[in-house]
């Protein structure tokens, strides 16, 4: 073992030069400019901010286009920038691809006001429960959603646990009414 | 089971502490647990009737997945506050008499668990007669905690549970019959209503006065 050849150069891992977009943000920017708000690379992630009413049309281009082949919804998630933040709400599509194995991560982000996002069940089934877990917790309406209901919390719950102003105790101590 | 009512309504004053021992003794000598595993604490408790702890000593190692045949709900981890009505509907339907045992910081107090998930203690639910501390309790501890309901449950007299409401009595259903459903306005407005969770079993009402 002492003697290791030495043929590191060859990393598994493609590492993409500082600035130059992935190919995937490469296609996405010539087929469809306006889906793309924002790029974020870090981390060798690749996330792209999308503006809300593109959203579907964006995942199910990503689902079906033989570039990209995003057939796997891994994770919807929401999250919360705080109540001072403008805009307050984001959220992010984890996308995964079993065939090409590569990853995407797409954002949203949404204001408190105006709290709506379309749908994408009817682009992967699976996101049926995942948007339902961030309506329960951040309090995010999924437009067209078809069961909108709380899936983690109680039913009778007041608010939405992970907000960032919601109260680590609750609102009140429990008792049963 | 009614029969002590009886005998305590018919012969108010020749009721001795001897048939309260024997009852009694019957009582504690098989107390059944319904297992309430909700954590960590559940192993601990499955532990204890292992061969090492053996809570079959104490005659209460016959563990009941159904309310229906256990006399001790041991309450064992944290009580989410999705699970509380769920563990208010298992201990109402637990028959008379009975007894809880509150195991572990998280069932006795919500623990670390100081949070808007947890419940503070599961005696915001239901009565509880032991609790036990420790965060899991150990096997000996349980034992232990079985063994204090022992001696609750000897110094009970049968004169203590004379206190069914006589609204109560009078609608109570003989055992394999059914209340009648026609499926009538009446009877649906009055499903569509929250269960009432908070009718107080005897258990509470002994423990109140």
């Amino acid at each position: 073992m002492a003697s290791e050849p030495e043929n590191k150069e060859t990393n598994p891992l493609p590492t993409p030069e500082a600035g130059a977009p992935s190919p995937l943000v490469a296609a996405l920017q010539r087929e469809h400019p306006e889906w793309i708000a924002e790029v974020i690379e870090a981390f060798s992630e690749t996330t792209i901010v999308v503006p809300r009413e593109h959203i579907v049309a964006a995942c199910s281009f990503l689902k079906t286009s033989p570039e990209t082949r995003f057939d796997f919804l891994s994770d919807i998630c929401g999250a919360d920038r705080g109540p001072e933040e403008d805009p307050r709400f984001e959220v992010n599509y984890h996308l995964f691809s079993t065939t090409k194995h590569h990853r995407l991560r797409l954002k949203v982000v949404l204001s408190e006001e105006d709290a709506h996002v379309p749908t994408v069940t009817g682009v992967w089934r699976t996101a049926n429960w995942h948007e339902r877990e961030t309506f329960d917790l951040f309090g995010v309406i999924f437009d067209g959603h078809p069961d909108l209901r709380r899936i983690l919390l109680p039913d009778d719950w007041q608010g939405h646990a992970l907000r960032k102003d919601f109260p680590l105790r609750g609102y009140e101590p429990y008792s049963l009414k | 089971m009614g029969l002590e009512n009886i005998i305590a309504e018919a012969l108010p004053e020749v009721l001795t502490t001897q048939l309260d021992s024997l009852i009694n003794w019957a009582r504690k000598s098989s107390l059944w647990p319904a297992t309430f595993g909700l954590a960590c604490c559940a192993i601990e408790m499955m532990n204890s009737t292992s061969s090492r702890n053996d809570l079959a000593r104490f005659g209460s190692e016959v563990f009941r997945a159904s309310p229906r045949q256990a006399d001790v709900m041991i309450v064992s981890g944290r009580v989410s506050r999705k699970m509380a009505p769920v563990l208010r509907r298992i201990y109402d339907q637990m028959p008379e008499p009975k007894w809880v045992i509150s195991m572990g910081a998280c069932a006795t107090s919500g623990g670390v668990f100081d949070n808007y998930a947890i419940v503070q203690g599961v005696d915001k639910i239901v009565p509880v007669d032991v609790y036990i501390p420790g965060c899991p309790p150990r096997p000996e501890m349980l034992i232990h905690a079985v063994m204090m309901l022992q001696e609750k449950v000897m110094k009970e007299s049968v004169r203590d549970r004379k206190d069914v409401p006589e609204e109560e009595a009078r609608e109570a259903v003989p055992p394999g019959t059914l209340p009648v459903t026609d499926g009538s306005a009446a009877l649906k407005e009055a499903l569509a209503e929250p269960r009432p969770y908070t009718i107080a079993s005897r258990h509470e009402r002994r423990r109140s006065s």
